[in-house]
């Protein structure tokens, strides 16, 4: 694994801290000793082709996946070795926006954000009440709390997501292909919604995607992930201004060489047969 | 050498099910008994909804299923009865078959059509949408918050459910005897009541309450472990009914050996 070194570096401790983590399905390991530390406040975007493994790293962050080894540190506990109640209340510190929302659809908006607020909190009602109208502004729903998530569109969808996973003021906030399925101007919207909230909360914020234009507008660094490991982790200049030629591949858009051609198979065989030689 | 190998794997897979059957049920029990001491409090809201849905809606078709049950019951008891001019135990034969066996296995199996199956598809669906996930990163224990619910509402339903499913056989065994065996309506519950013991009764109920557990333990098992894709549902939804009709007649035939058994008659 070959990193971009980060140009900041950081005084406060950071947010998130990862140390040779590794994750596998069954016999398949997905992904193979990831380090890297998020800082306070920053937003992190992890990239990746499909496959990457650059879900399974989200779905780990948020404890739904165990490692096989390595180390998670959300403050001050380490994710790997956490108990179920230690990891319950850690999880109290983050929100996450999953990528087709994942409201309930037994439940009204309103019933879908103030359901954290019902569960881990003894507010009263009225007060629930509120702070539900408050969320919903914040994401631009408002006058939606008795709408069911069956009828609201795909971008509305997620923004109530983004209210629900923000109902009990997280520390950090993850987002999974936020941008995945809505047309550019929606889309565009949700980058927008994205921005808003840093700047308001400067809560940290962690997002998988792999729409690149996207990622550019709202990331402070990068991650780029192929095939279980990072390749590059930098702030955006960094990024853009990479020669490796992963990174390049993947920022360019340029396709997997495939072998279309006899002659093309033939120089291929051929060159492996002097590889081989030599 | 190849076959016993099969069958020993499928004796395994087997017993792999039911444990993670007891497991769960095991855990609703914890959430229903041990974590309201704990500051966990029972979600009475949703089990009051469960209930609802899984036992009062299911009246109507019950009652109707159960009816005619009683009604075939008197009819296929007389066909025999009659040639001994014994027709008077028309009542006797429904009141027992009823509430010893077909009042809770014909209750368990509409509510396995009904609910069982709906709950498969139900956590199903929220498993592929990520639903499940999402009350886990919320710190909501899926157990704890959706299935746990389930088996409080199916334990009181079921045996509720028997009950009046008893009822109604009796009416349908009734109208036969009414019209065909020479009883009056009074003459023929004063008949019931002669021939039930109250172990007839309470048998069929601890039963039910049984079956109760099995169906909630196979749909919200077959749920959780739905893989991705709309397809699984359907699948799930599919093998909760089978599995759950097999398992509910094994522990039916476990019970009634334990009663016979252990009761003496």
């Amino acid at each position: 694994m070959s990193s971009l070194p980060s140009s900041a570096i950081p005084s406060t401790p950071p947010a998130i801290s990862l140390h040779n983590l590794r994750v596998s399905y069954g016999e398949r390991e997905i992904l193979h000793g990831v380090t890297f530390d998020v800082q306070q406040g920053e937003t992190l975007v992890i990239l990746g082709g499909s496959g990457s493994g650059k879900s399974t790293l989200l779905r780990t962050l948020v404890g739904l996946e165990r490692p096989t080894s390595g180390e998670i540190w959300i403050k001050g506990k380490n994710l790997a070795t956490v108990s179920d109640d230690e990891l319950d209340a850690l999880r109290r510190h983050m929100g996450m926006s999953f990528q087709g929302g994942a409201l309930f659809g037994s439940m009204t908006v309103g019933e879908n954000v103030a359901l954290p607020l019902r569960e881990h909190t003894k507010l009263e009602d009225s007060t629930i009440e509120i702070m539900l109208r408050l969320k919903l502004d914040q994401v631009g729903l408002s006058g939606y709390e008795d709408y069911v998530p069956s009828q609201l569109s795909g971008g509305m969808k997620k923004r109530a997501a983004v209210a629900r996973a923000l109902a009990m003021d997280p520390e950090i906030l993850f987002f999974d292909e936020p941008s995945a399925g809505l047309d550019p101007i929606i889309a565009a919207g949700i980058d927008q919604l994205i921005l808003e909230l840093k700047e308001a909360f400067k809560m940290t914020i962690i997002v998988v995607t792999h729409e690149l234009a996207s990622a550019f507008l709202i990331a402070d660094r990068m991650v780029l992930i192929n095939k279980g490991d990072v390749i590059a982790i930098g702030t955006t200049e960094e990024m853009r201004n990479s020669t490796h030629p992963r990174v390049r591949q993947f920022l360019d858009r340029i396709a997997e060489p495939a072998v279309s051609q006899e002659l093309d198979y033939l120089q291929m065989l051929t060159e492996e047969r002097h590889g081989s030689r030599r | 050498m190849e076959l016993t190998v099969q069958i020993g794997q499928s004796v395994l897979n087997a017993l792999a099910y039911l444990g993670s059957l007891a497991t769960l049920s095991t855990r609703a029990a914890y959430y229903t008994v041990v974590a309201p001491f704990r500051g966990r409090p029972i979600r009475m809201q949703r089990a009051i909804s469960q209930a609802m849905q899984c036992g009062v809606r299911a009246l109507p078709i019950l009652s109707l299923i159960t009816f005619f049950i009683g009604l075939i019951l008197a009819l296929q008891a007389a066909y025999e009865l009659k040639r001994f001019g014994a027709m008077n135990f028309v009542a006797s034969a429904v009141a027992i078959s009823m509430s010893r066996e077909l009042g809770p296995l014909i209750t368990a199996i509409v509510v396995i059509g009904r609910s069982g199956s709906a709950f498969a598809a139900e956590i199903g669906t929220m498993k592929v949408t990520e639903e499940l996930d999402a009350l886990e990163t919320m710190a909501i224990n899926p157990v704890h918050f959706l299935v746990t619910p389930k088996f409080i509402a199916m334990a009181i339903m079921l045996p509720c459910l028997t009950t009046w499913a008893n009822a109604m056989g009796v009416l349908g065994g009734m109208v036969f005897g009414v019209s065909n065996a020479g009883f009056t309506a009074l003459g023929y519950l004063h008949a019931t009541a002669d021939a039930l013991f109250l172990r007839d009764i309470v048998s069929g109920l601890i039963k039910s309450f049984m079956f109760g557990i099995t169906i909630t333990a196979v749909g919200c098992q077959e749920g959780l472990s739905t893989g991705a894709g709309a397809e699984q549902v359907g699948r799930s939804t599919t093998s909760a009914v089978v599995i759950s009709i097999f398992l509910v007649i094994a522990v039916d035939l476990i019970f009634t050996a334990l009663f016979y058994f252990l009761g003496g008659k």
